[in-house]
């Protein structure tokens, strides 16, 4: 076999890389470019929403340098959970950046696209079948839970992405998708050993922040037979043992074993080994074929809709009493709009505001706080009118040792509520048994 | 008199946390060399009852304990108590939660580097 090179440009399509960096990394030659654009780790709203998760203007930027640099090259682009979440909207907002570059830069190619969404009657058919399980969740799925269910992606393997290259694609625009088998896709399709493939796929799909320094930047990989070797594209960073052998740790629970649609990453032979200064060689990665193809499902409902009110408080009398005074005004609040049930939280930031229930200091030392009063209620005008009204109580609620009568809150803003529009949740994050790891990703193609 | 002991802050070189899925905040200790890697292992000051008892949750929250020779870490993962994104949930990527770890005191051997 021969080897294969990817170039990943960054971690998060979007996010940056550096000029010289990538210009380094093509003088390297690499067989593709391959880039994640998304995960679950920004929140539920985007697949919600259908907002893209990076602006407009930063992915058509990077798609312009990284579309131009490979054709000119003669390699592929990879994208893959197009638009932070990777539902249609998401990959059909990516396609029509890459038209507009194709135009604009009177640049011709065949274009695939691929999309991830999944038919909710199609999943309720499987929690009948019983070939939904949980995992993480820690509820099982229900048709109930379906039908609340407003935006529903599953995870791809790299079988789609491989059938796209195969069908003469030169850039691929990937709906949701293993961030791991985004990066694998070329070089199993060109025969590397999966294993390796997807282990490296695991550390490039985060770009450079398997280096030192760590950024979002250029990171290559190559396959060889037996191993894979790392390289920083900048000169500024290098790969090391350690760096290396940390990344495998990020975001996933288990350092060790690693689960995707098809199969189960074993990497508890792994040897890291020291090519040069900036190089690193892994080994010994293995792969376990499972019997059954699961996918990961992921889905959003609507969890009510949103007003914030952001107010500081600086006297320290109000701080003294600021907890008893915060659920009283919630309790009438809660009484004021009965029988309908808004959802009150405050944040309270130099209290508890970042680690809530986990916050294991309980004493407030802090000479100032910022509160933030979050409503979500059934429609957006309720979300306000509660939000409204417990800013307002609370700007003119009296209390024992107060100095001060004329008002408890600084507001930054007028108006002093804002409206944060439908607040989303996940519903969905289950395995879903399928036939074949194609049935759920259609594939498009078109001339550019 | 009482053991010498450090803060896990002064003895890890990396102590994070982050979002693995919506569900799980896990939480990453690594460490510069193979002795003080060896120490914290050895001391069993960071287990997961000791680990629960900092952030204040019941041990059965805490949902894996790995010891990672290869990257010099030791890893935990916890259920979160409000999962990501939903209403009250204060940390969308999970990243500021890890400071209870950073004061967990490791009993220092006599004839460790200090």
């Amino acid at each position: 076999m021969t080897s294969i090179t990817v170039l990943a440009p960054t971690g998060t399509l979007g996010y940056g890389f550096g000029a010289d960096a990538f210009a380094r990394g093509m003088s390297l030659k690499p067989d593709v470019i391959a880039v994640d654009a998304g995960s679950t780790d920004p929140g539920p709203y985007y697949l919600g929403s259908g907002m893209p998760l990076v602006s407009r203007y930063s992915i058509k930027r990077e798609l312009t340098e990284l579309i131009t640099a490979a054709l000119h090259a003669g390699i592929p682009v990879i994208v893959g959970s197009a638009g932070g979440s990777g539902s249609k909207q998401h990959v059909d907002g990516t396609v029509e950046i890459v038209r507009e570059i194709a135009a604009e830069k009177r640049l011709r190619f065949r274009l695939a696209r691929i999309y991830a969404d999944v038919d909710v009657e199609r999943v309720k058919r499987a929690v009948t079948l019983g070939e939904v399980d949980q995992f993480e969740a820690g509820f099982p799925l229900t048709h109930g839970i379906l039908d609340e269910t407003v935006a529903l992606v599953a995870q791809m393997g790299h079988e789609p992405i491989v059938e796209a290259l195969r069908a003469g694609a030169d850039v691929v625009i990937a709906g949701r998708a293993c961030d791991d088998l985004v990066i694998a896709a070329y070089p199993i399709a060109r025969g590397a050993d999966p294993a390796l493939a997807i282990h490296m796929g695991k550390i490039l799909e985060c770009g450079a922040f398997s280096a030192e320094p760590f950024a979002m930047d250029v990171m290559l990989g190559t396959v060889h037979a037996d191993h894979f070797v790392l390289e920083p594209g900048s000169v500024e960073r290098r790969a090391s043992i350690t760096s290396v052998a940390a990344h495998s740790l990020y975001e996933r629970e288990n350092p060790f074993y690693q689960g995707g649609p098809g199969h189960f990453l074993d990497l508890q032979h792994c040897k890291f080994d020291s090519v040069d200064e900036r190089r690193v060689r892994v080994s010994g990665s293995r792969l376990v074929e499972s019997t059954e193809i699961r996918v990961k499902l992921e889905g959003v409902r609507v969890a009510g809709y949103r007003t914030i009110c952001v107010a500081g408080i600086r006297c320290p009398t109000m701080i003294r009493v600021i907890n008893g005074v915060l659920e009283d005004v919630c309790n009438h609040a809660l009484a004021y709009f009965a029988p309908a049930k808004p959802e009150i939280t405050f944040h309270v930031y130099g209290r508890d505001g970042v680690m809530r229930h986990l916050e294991p200091q309980k004493r407030i030392s802090s000479h100032e706080l910022g509160v933030v009063i979050d409503v979500v209620a059934k429609d957006q005008d309720l979300a306000r009118a509660v939000c409204h009204h417990i800013s307002g109580s609370l700007l003119h609620v009296s209390f024992t040792g107060q100095v001060n009568t004329s008002g408890n809150l600084a507001f930054p803003y007028s108006p002093s509520e804002i409206d944060a529009g439908a607040a989303y949740e996940f519903s969905v994050y289950h395995l879903m048994r399928v036939s074949s790891p194609m049935e759920l990703f259609p594939i498009h193609h078109e001339e550019l | 008199m009482a053991r010498p002991e450090k803060l896990l802050s002064e003895v890890a070189a990396i102590i994070r946390s982050k979002n693995a899925g919506p569900f799980l905040v896990t939480f990453d200790i690594m460490f510069k060399d193979q002795e003080s890697y060896e120490m914290v292992c050895d001391s069993k000051a960071l287990t997961p009852e000791t680990v629960a008892k900092a952030f204040g949750i019941d041990v059965k929250r805490i949902t894996s304990f790995f010891i990672v020779p290869m990257a010099k870490a030791i890893k935990v993962t916890i259920r979160r108590p409000i999962v990501q994104g939903a209403i009250g949930d204060s940390d969308v990527y999970g990243c500021q939660q890890h400071v209870p770890l950073m004061n967990i005191r490791i009993p220092v051997p006599g004839d460790a580097p200090v």
